[in-house]
């Protein structure tokens, strides 16, 4: 047995043990057990993932698991990428849990969800054929839905949520179902190897591509497949929508790139133009939404979306030069999303484990009523702080790099005198360009309005530091930001190597040169510069500071009076407001103006009321017509239905005449 | 070890740089304004005026409203050395950049950015009404600018398939075709209007006004006094210098030295020292027969601005 191989059981058999644990231990000590042994099971995952991705090999096979054939784990390196992810954001997860749960978070059945979802989410890359995959999956989908529900007996909301969340995610395997499926019946096998010997021009093959991108493209929260992530993962508890955000969205993604590499290679234009186009609309829809959103968490799921679209937009310019002979720009968008995928999973755990952070200390989850945590909560603050900047795609973070490098291989890509990609990069840079225009706007709203300024509520007012456990995790996970940023080069190298191109080279002190597009970034060497450059107005502020001290605690400028109430500070509402004006007709907002005037005079008011709400269009427009259908669908079949025993007996036994009538012929 | 010692060099003559427009920055600043000042038939304060009102803030205690955190001592210095790491990577004086730190525009603008972070931060930070609408219009025009900025880059990288600047300026003086091509024109003309827009000037930003429903940068840094708003204008000054030096490079792209040589460095000072000079008098002209547009006009003179960028892509694929 390999390591790899015996990586893999250990990992079964830790998940064994965390839910035995998760079930048996008293309450007063249940978070550190079952805490530390999911925390076990997940850094088993990243070990046998980085083992996997350093080119090691290993099979394990369940016999005896299903009943017609052997269970398959067999990670290749682009799957132990994936298991890598899951299993540091899960460690990290864990860690962070034991000291943020409390209430019904903390139950037996939260617990032993949490580790079946982290084996489901190390299965799925660790999966060698198309059963254990969809097995996999499905492990993952299931456990997921039982985290959403955390809160249902308090919290409706989550109740609705976890709907919601279930009926996406099922259509979503049903559609990789499908998928799988066709691709099964054209070649006969459930290997991967075997499945890719479908031919990809093949109209079977592009009705496979179209079902399994739909599906994948529902669990990676694709707009308009993202309706149940802007309401799953606020009513999660805050470690499992990091998990949720930072890993099992992003299996949506290995799906692509399994089938987009693997399976389905050198398929037709089209599906390229496909996935540029869902990436770009996904990319620009949900940071958008993300844009004017004022719940933190709201915010954060709309900008997975967003980065979701990022990273399905680089597969598919990837996919598009491929076609057309550029294998340097071809092989850099795909590096580029590679990078994507770890820094997004690095800043998103972060920020997740901050807004839970935030809403374990204040109660508040809505931007609105925060502010002034900066104080109370520097540690967090700091942390929360760098993740946005890696969201917000500056120097030097994780999501710099990554965007740098899709840039990069649009600018590279340019192949005149062919029409589609003359139409398709150029939009493509478009929407990045814009894209990074909103995220921007999107972190300094989510950092300047909840931690600097002055507290807005009582909650945010009374807000402490939270347990050492979670200051730890929401550190990491920066530090982990800032190291995929520092140090670019020798990650993309390994990842250029586990999709098997070339094209990425470490260069200076972790610096990545990107040979296909002759491009060099180094990050460190550019912080040095810059440090030797402004090492003279550092010196000199330094020597002024101690000079002439500063004059603290005084009124700000209150247009000449004694400003009191904290209700005068820009809101995160009021921060959008511009942008809203702007995109009015793509957000369609409802507002409601409601003045009450004194009675003697018409002309003075007494009280004004604003109240503005930002639905999702997608789903009103969409996904509303759409259940009351099924809604009315569900009345007609009511009456089949009465109650009575003999119908049902009746019914039964036309079934067992069907099916005998079925099998004779 | 030769290839160290033009390391050396070119850091040095990157460091000579920085130090010029250092000097210069304030002075641009005093020019755009003296000029304006002759126009409207005014005397004037002289174009060294900035350097002394910097003088004066720096020897000035700062004053720092209740509830502040480290975000209002660090921005001003977080902004002001962002510009300087800028005017260390943009090609002025030499196009000879450092091999492990090209002048890769991408770069360029993320830099800046993060400048336009700090200030929106410094912005909120003190919690007064003021702070907050400045931060939201200016990060406003950030998100919108930014896709300009990136076209515009696109269309002028076209012809030499690189985002480095120092390739894209001494192609274009290899080349002077190309700086009269329908493609150059339209991303440069691109690239001006956001530049504008970014380093707050008319018409989108009124530099001199503190009238509540106009103000952008002036509503964000109202709560900085003495030396933090000297870095602040310092940081702010040297945006527009560096910019201006780059669109004067684009447009007239001689006078660059591409060796680092005792004769051709000092040529290159003089020669982007003139372009940024008239530039900043240019400027000064058109501000003063230009209305600022009202806030919610400008993300149409932005989507324009867009539009040409997006026609310089089209253009230079159809040329080439």
């Amino acid at each position: 047995m390999t390591l790899v191989a015996g990586g893999l059981l250990a990992q079964l058999v830790l998940a064994a043990l965390a839910v035995v644990l998760a079930v048996s231990v008293p309450a007063r000590r249940r978070a550190l057990v079952a805490g530390t042994a999911c925390a076990t099971l997940a850094a088993a995952g990243a070990v046998t993932g980085a083992l996997a991705l350093g080119g090691g090999e290993g099979e394990l096979r369940l016999t005896g698991a299903l009943p017609l054939a052997p269970l398959v784990l067999a990670p290749d390196r682009l799957g132990g990428l994936f298991l890598l992810l899951a299993g540091t954001v899960g460690v990290l997860a864990c860690l962070y849990a034991i000291g943020y749960v409390h209430g019904p978070a903390g139950s037996r059945s939260q617990w032993a969800a949490l580790a079946v979802f982290l084996l489901g989410m190390q299965l799925v890359p660790s999966a060698g054929d198309v059963v254990a995959f969809l097995l996999a999956w499905e492990l993952m989908a299931a456990a997921s839905t039982v985290l959403v529900l955390a809160d249902q007996a308090r919290n409706p909301a989550a109740r609705e949520a976890a709907l919601w969340y279930a009926v996406m995610t099922h259509l979503s395997l049903v559609a990789i179902l499908a998928g799988f499926a066709v691709l099964v019946g054209q070649t006969g096998g459930t290997g991967y190897g075997v499945l890719a010997n479908t031919d990809p021009a093949s109209g079977a093959a592009g009705v496979a591509f179209v079902l399994l991108v739909v599906g994948f493209g529902a669990k990676a929260g694709l707009v308009p497949l993202h309706v149940w992530l802007p309401r799953a993962h606020p009513e999660a508890p805050s470690h499992a929508s990091a998990l949720m955000s930072a890993v099992m969205v992003k299996m949506g993604v290995y799906g692509m790139l399994v089938v987009g590499l693997r399976l389905l290679p050198g398929g037709p234009t089209w599906w390229a133009v496909l996935l540029i186009a869902l990436g770009a609309g996904s990319a620009l829809y949900g940071i958008l939404q993300a844009s004017v959103a004022s719940d933190v968490k709201r915010l954060l799921a709309y900008s997975t979306s967003e980065n979701v679209g990022l990273m399905v937009l680089a597969l598919g310019v990837a996919l598009l030069l491929r076609g057309y002979d550029v294998p340097g720009p071809a092989s850099t968008a795909l590096i580029a999303c590679l990078l994507l995928v770890v820094s997004h999973a690095a800043f998103k755990t972060t920020l997740f484990l901050g807004a839970g952070a935030i809403l374990h200390a204040t109660g508040e989850r809505d931007l609105d009523r925060l502010g002034g945590l900066v104080h109370a909560m520097p540690w967090t603050a700091a942390a929360f702080g760098v993740a946005a900047l890696g969201a917000a795609a500056l120097p030097v973070t994780g999501g710099f790099a990554a965007e740098w490098a899709l840039l990069q291989s649009l600018i590279a890509g340019v192949r005149p005198g062919d029409r589609v990609v003359a139409v398709a990069v150029p939009v493509a840079l478009a929407v990045i360009a814009l894209t990074a225009g909103l995220a921007l706007l999107t972190f300094v709203k989510a950092y300047g309005i909840a931690f600097l300024a002055r507290p807005r509520s009582e909650g945010a007012a009374l807000a402490h530091e939270v347990p050492v456990t979670m200051r730890v995790a929401t550190l990491a996970g920066a530090v982990l930001v800032v190291a995929v940023g520092v140090v670019p080069g020798p990650i993309a190298t390994v990842l250029a190597r586990a999709v098997g191109i070339a094209g990425a080279r470490p260069v200076g002190l972790g610096g990545l040169e990107l040979g296909g597009v002759g491009a060099v970034l180094d990050p460190v060497a550019l912080s040095v510069l810059g440090l030797l450059v402004s090492a003279p107005v550092l010196v000199l502020a330094a020597v002024l500071a101690r000079r002439r001290p500063r004059v603290t605690d005084v009124d700000g400028w209150g247009c000449g009076q004694i400003r009191t109430s904290p209700r005068m500070q820009y809101t995160a509402t009021s921060y959008a407001e511009p942008l809203m004006r702007i995109f009015d007709d793509a957000l369609q907002p409802t507002r409601d103006v409601e003045v009450t005037h004194v009675g003697e005079s018409r002309y003075m008011a007494a009280s004004v009321q604003y109240r503005q709400r930002v639905d999702d269009v997608v789903e009103v427009r969409a996904y509303a017509p759409l259940v009351a259908g099924a809604n009315r669908l569900a009345d007609r079949a009511r009456g089949v239905q009465n109650g009575s025993i003999h119908r049902y007996l009746g019914f039964a036994f036309a079934a067992l005449v069907l099916v005998l009538v079925v099998v004779a012929l | 070890m030769s290839d160290v010692l033009a390391q050396v060099v070119t850091l040095l003559v990157l460091l000579l740089q920085v130090a010029v427009m250092v000097a210069l920055a304030p002075v641009v600043a005093g020019v755009t304004r003296q000029v304006r000042a002759r126009v409207e038939g005014r005397a004037g304060a002289g174009v060294l005026q900035p350097w002394r009102d910097l003088r004066k803030l720096l020897a000035k205690r700062p004053v720092h409203a209740t509830g502040t955190s480290w975000v209002t001592r660090a921005a001003p210095l977080l902004l002001v050395c962002s510009s300087l790491l800028v005017a260390a990577l943009v090609p002025l004086v030499a196009a000879d950049p450092l091999s492990l730190v090209p002048d890769d525009l991408f770069v360029v603008i993320s830099v800046l950015l993060l400048g336009t972070v700090a200030l929106a931060l410094l912005g909120l930070d003190a919690g007064s009404a003021f702070g907050g609408m400045g931060s939201s219009r200016h990060m406003m025009i950030s998100a919108l600018v930014e896709p300009t900025v990136l076209m515009a880059v696109y269309a002028l990288s076209i012809p030499v398939g690189s985002s480095t600047l120092s390739l894209i300026v001494t192609d274009r003086r290899d080349d002077p075709a190309s700086i009269a091509s329908p493609a150059g024109v339209l991303a440069v003309v691109a690239l001006v209007v956001v530049v504008l827009a970014e380093t707050g000037r008319l018409p989108v930003d009124n530099p001199a006004t503190h009238l509540e429903l106009t103000m952008v940068h002036e509503a964000m840094v109202l709560e900085t006094s003495a030396r933090d708003l000297a870095w602040v204008e310092l940081g702010s000054w040297l945006r527009l210098t560096v910019l201006l030096g780059l669109v004067g490079n684009l447009v007239v792209p001689w006078g660059i030295a591409t060796e680092p040589t005792l004769a051709s460095v000092p040529l290159g000072v003089l020669a982007v020292v003139a372009k940024i000079t008239v530039l900043a008098a240019v400027l000064g002209v058109a501000e003063v027969a230009m209305a600022k547009l009202r806030l919610f006009r400008v993300p149409e003179l932005l989507a324009g601005s867009f539009l040409l960028a997006f026609l310089a892509v089209t253009a230079s694929y159809l040329v080439a």
